[in-house]
């Protein structure tokens, strides 16, 4: 976080100050572990050991704050007996299909819940991410309460389930799959524990350390599970916090340019599903809680995007929406790139031939379009691969042999626009155009607008039933300037939405399913209230509390922690005076009573804590007044999901696609048994255990430089600063190959080899793993060949493998090391094909068994 | 013309004059002298006033001659630190964290500090380049016609890769165009780029979010 997110770290720093203990969790040491009081040196990709090792030590010792698990979590719920744990099936839960590679999740469910017939084996939405990520905002829904034990002895009560799941991530077992000293393990769950309860909490905060794994969405999973044990969720000084790397990455998220997710993580519609808006609502409608109002989001999106065209008559336009029929991820399009089924590809502010995986793929990908637009600041590596790229000096192609087109458009900064960046706490903030942009160069606003313009211009008179969605769109925004720039506020205007008489709306509870409303993302309605820009509110932080409520806005409802209901008991007091956050005061609305406290409650505003929801009521009606998660259907936390995580109900450690060791945990089972691979002949796979390939490497970021290099190797200051492209040694690794401090390394994967100056540094430290020393290797992945301060690319070592809920890629894999500067030209290809031979790497294909 | 006692002493008195000028001349001069103001004045060690001169009292923050300064936020990482951007001349002269943010309380980081450089950086293309299929150099291009251009090639491809349906299901979309990037936009400009994309029937949309 100090590397990373330096400016937020102070605020580590000051609680250290006021007596917190820091413990940093990471393979490298760096400037979090200097001055953190523990560091915790860990193999790469064993955090759910880890994680498991933690939760083990709190339910086989009950060690978990009681109260809070029971109200708030569903430890109590009774799971139907069909279930079966990775304990009993070697490390796979009941309903593998090993030719889909996926589950079944039916038998994962709450006892007495009805068969789910849209998960069919087979069906092609398995093998899409669609359905997981779509509760960004909200949970995916459970159709009944679940039946409960409130003793939690109930050998298929969530509770027990856990504790039998975990029940092999014992201190030592944590030891021979993490790393990490039996000694230092029982310091961290002692200080976890003793940090936690009614008086004090503990925040959970991580990067793509966490996330960039096959099974990504489970370490985080593990994490949350954690802090449910031990009552750290929505309340103040608690929670997981991630910590984001791009200015607008949640914002990108929020509103989204995915492929699943429409805005507000509405979902993309599925061609096996939903044909009509009340298919697509289906599923969700009328389910406890807020996202069971799902209709009254979808249609005033249709509203907003078609305007008067969208009528009740014509289900508001929904079939205007394309239909998804699987995988249409980044990683899967690249290999469709590579095959030839795209024509043309669209790069705003990304630059894949650094800093995606696999960039000799993704060159690849480019190098066989019809046409490219590259939209940056500067000449990135995505746009000049047909001149200078890796693959012109090894001779795989030829600059005269590519038919890409390219057009390079000039962006303009942050500077020379108005919009909105909403930060990794879901707070939106405007930042004003200072200058206009020069010569050519025009923000993304002004691009899409004036591309959208033209395109219906010459789409004007069309008769072809296809083309309406274009030409029924409401694409009039206010121009200004001598570019005719569109107006950003108009564009928040309609994003936060408008009611019957065209004002803008200040809650998503005014929302309407009639078409009377218009709102381009749900959650974000608000930020327009009172027809005032409120993400540019910017009253000084010291003129306010310490929550700041009037600095920006965040979502949903300028809430600024989210589920804070759960700040106070089930009677709605504060845990304790100490923590005090929300709370219920009896006095309030003439004594009817309602939600108060620092925060906006996240809760309804006058729902009584002791209220309990009518028989059979709906939406928002079905939320109990001790149920402080309220986009979940059962209104609880999950301990154990009995939906919407493709990959298992409970987080399970399988080692990274490429590892130098055997699982521990579960021999029979070594990978996520439901990720995603890519086989393809550019996207080979080391074999595991290779002594060709021994060593673990993993990629990461320093302080000074930003992701793929795009926006710092060209500043003088940052480029001093952080020179060349390096990789980061232990001194045994270095005596063991012959690597000089100072000197050169060529590292070699089954994808290709790199060069990289070697840093000999005691912060790399082996690691005793498995019966087996570990040594790890340490890339800042921030290179490329342009720019002024140059290097290779460390993401070209990568091999894609994704999550199955998120399809992001594995950052981790193996690799060899040796001294010395990397072959040039054809020989670069020899010297990989040398170690893919010795290694037993299959020629034509990548999949490997 | 001087001559005689009077004008002796006048010219003694001139001498005078000009030797008080010149020992004037010659203190102020060494008191000018930082070491000379350190070893006599109450600064030893010569870290306040005596290491002052006239030219460090003349000098100016060049923030202070700004003809505006404009409330920006930081475009690198996901904290959202406050910026201030000075703004002379139409051109940006400085960028520094903002002391009102509760978030940043006026800190930016080496990234955030070195901003000014990104956005006033000489390695910044600023006009359209355009690379013809086969090419071996950019070109230039108009950007109006390169907007033409593009927008014909969206048409085009739009409709050579057109479904109507997939494996019998209504999909109507379009699988011939695709985007990746970029999370350091705006939320108004995704905003944008979805609408449009989807309205074109594009399906493989992707951002930074999802790598």
């Amino acid at each position: 976080m100090a590397e990373c997110h330096p400016v937020g770290f102070q605020y580590v720093m000051e609680a250290k100050r006021r007596g917190a203990t820091i413990i940093h969790v990471d393979p490298r040491f760096t400037r979090t572990s200097a001055v953190s009081d523990i560091h915790v040196p860990i193999r790469a990709a064993s955090d759910i050991a880890f994680l498991g090792g933690l939760i083990n030590h709190i339910v086989s010792n009950e060690l978990d704050f009681r109260e809070y698990v029971l109200a708030y979590t569903n430890a109590a719920a009774i799971i139907g007996p069909d279930f079966v744990d990775t304990e009993d099936l070697a490390g796979l839960f009941s309903g593998f299909d090993p030719e889909q590679a996926t589950y079944n999740h039916d038998s994962w469910k709450y006892e007495g819940s009805p068969t789910d017939t849209r998960h069919k084996k087979g069906t092609d939405e398995d093998l899409d991410a669609s359905r997981a990520e779509a509760a960004g905002s909200g949970g995916p829904r459970v159709h009944i309460k679940p039946q409960l034990d409130e003793t939690l002895q109930h050998p298929r009560c969530v509770y027990q389930l856990l504790k039998k799941h975990f029940a092999r991530y014992t201190p030592e077992m944590v030891h021979e799959v993490c790393g990490i000293e039996p000694a230092q393990f029982q310091q961290v769950a002692d200080t976890l524990v003793h940090n936690s309860g009614r008086e004090r909490t503990t925040a959970l905060a991580y990067a793509v350390g966490w996330t960039h794994h096959s099974t990504g969405s489970q370490i985080i999973r593990a994490g949350a599970i954690l802090q449910l044990l031990l009552g750290n969720v929505g309340r103040p000084g608690g929670g997981i916090i991630a910590l984001r790397g791009h200015a607008s990455i949640q914002g990108s998220t929020d509103i989204p340019t995915l492929y699943n997710l429409l805005p507000g993580y509405l979902p993309m519609p599925h061609a096996s599903q939903h044909q009509s808006l009340d298919d697509w609502v289906r599923a969700d409608e009328g389910a406890a809680g807020f996202w069971g109002n799902i209709r009254d989001y979808g249609v005033s999106l249709l509203k907003s995007w078609w305007g008067d065209a969208a009528t009740a008559e014509n289900d508001f336009c929904f079939d205007y929406l394309p239909r998804l029929t699987g995988d249409h991820g980044t990683y899967r399009t690249v290999l469709d790139q590579i095959e030839g089924k795209i024509a043309g590809y669209f790069l705003v502010g990304e630059n894949p031939a650094v800093g995606s995986s696999n960039g000799k793929m993704q060159r690849r990908g480019l190098a066989n379009l019809d046409w490219l637009v590259v939209r940056d600041l500067v000449m990135i590596e995505s746009a000049t691969f047909w001149a200078d790229g890796p693959e012109i000096e090894t001779g795989e192609m030829r600059t005269a042999d590519i038919g890409t087109e390219v057009f390079f458009l000039p962006a303009a900064s942050h500077t020379e626009k108005s919009g909105t960046f909403t930060n990794t706490q879901r707070l939106l903030q405007w930042h004003h155009e200072a200058v206009a942009p020069p010569d050519d160069c025009r923000s993304e606003l002004w691009f899409y607008y004036h591309l959208g313009k033209r395109i219906r211009d010459k789409l004007a008179g069309s008769t072809d039933e296809r083309d309406r969605p274009l030409l029924d769109l409401t694409w009039e925004y206010p121009e200004h300037g001598v570019h005719a720039e569109p107006d950003a506020e108009a564009v928040l205007r309609e994003i936060n939405g408008t009611g019957p008489d065209g004002a803008a709306l200040s809650s998503y509870t005014e929302l309407a399913a009639d078409g009377s409303t218009r709102s381009g993302c749900w959650i974000y309605c608000g930020v327009y209230a009172d027809e005032v820009n409120q993400s540019a509110r910017r009253k000084p932080g010291h003129e306010q509390s310490w929550v700041a409520p009037e600095w920006g806005w965040a979502w949903p409802a300028n809430r600024r922690t989210l589920y804070n209901r759960a700040s106070a008991d089930p009677d709605g007091k504060p845990w304790s005076e100490r923590k005090a956050y929300v709370w219920w005061d009896q006095t309030l609305a003439d004594g009817q009573g309602r939600w108060t406290g620092h925060d906006i409650p996240d809760f309804i505003a006058d729902r009584h804590p002791h209220h309990v929801p009518a028989e059979g009521a709906q939406g928002p009606d079905a939320i109990g007044g001790s149920d402080p998660f309220i986009m979940m259907t059962d209104g609880k936390a999950w301990l154990y999901a009995p939906a919407g995580v493709v990959d298992g109900p409970m987080p399970t450690h399988y080692e990274p696609p490429e590892s130098p060791v055997s699982n521990p945990l579960y021999p029979d089972q070594q990978h996520n048994p439901a990720r995603r691979s890519y086989p393809h002949e550019i996207n080979a796979r080391n074999p595991d255990l290779s002594e060709v390939y021994p060593f673990v490497f993993t990629t990461y970021r320093v302080t000074e430089h930003h992701t793929a290099g795009g926006m710092s190797r060209t500043l003088p200051y940052l480029s001093e600063l952080q020179p060349e492209f390096f990789c980061e040694v232990s001194p045994g690794l270095a005596t063991e190959r012959g690597l000089e401090h100072l000197g050169w390394a060529t590292i070699t994967s089954a994808r290709t080899a790199i060069e990289a100056r070697v840093l000999v540094t005691d912060r790399m430290r082996p690691l005793r793993v498995a019966g087996q020393v570990v040594h790890q290797i340490g890339l800042p992945y921030h290179w490329g060949p342009n720019g002024l301060s140059t290097g290779d690319a460390a993401n070209d070592l990568v091999n894609v493998t994704v999550d199955p809920n998120v399809n992001i890629q594995d950052k981790v894999g193996t690799c060899a090391i040796a001294p010395g500067r990397r072959p040039r030209g054809p020989a670069l290809l020899q010297h990989v094909a040398e170690h893919r031979r010795r290694a037993g790497v299959p020629v034509d294909e990548g999949k490997t068994p | 013309m001087l001559s005689g006692p009077r004008a002796g002493c006048r010219l003694v008195g001139v001498r005078v004059a000009w030797l008080a000028v010149a020992m004037r001349a010659a203190r102020t001069f060494v008191e000018g002298w930082p070491v000379w103001r350190q070893l006599t004045g109450s600064d030893p060690l010569g870290r306040g006033h005596a290491a002052r001169s006239r030219a460090t009292d003349e000098l100016q923050n060049r923030n202070a001659t700004a003809d505006r300064v404009v409330d920006s936020i930081c475009p690198y990482c996901a904290v959202g630190c406050g910026q201030k951007v000075f703004v002379k001349d139409e051109k940006v002269t400085q960028i520094e964290g903002d002391p009102a943010s509760p978030i940043s309380r006026g800190r930016l980081c080496p990234k955030g500090s070195a901003s000014k450089q990104l956005v006033t950086s000489p390695d910044r293309v600023t006009t359209v380049r355009y690379r013809r299929p086969g090419g071996t150099e950019w070109e230039d291009l108009d950007l109006d016609t390169a907007m033409d251009m593009i927008a014909d090639r969206v048409l085009a491809a739009r409709r050579s890769h057109w479904q109507d349906e997939h494996d019998g299901r209504r999909v109507r979309r379009t699988t011939g165009i695709s985007s990746l990037g970029g999370a350091t936009l705006d939320n108004e400009e995704n905003y944008l780029m979805k609408k449009l994309y989807t309205a074109m029937g594009a399906v493989q949309i992707e951002n930074q979010a999802r790598i």
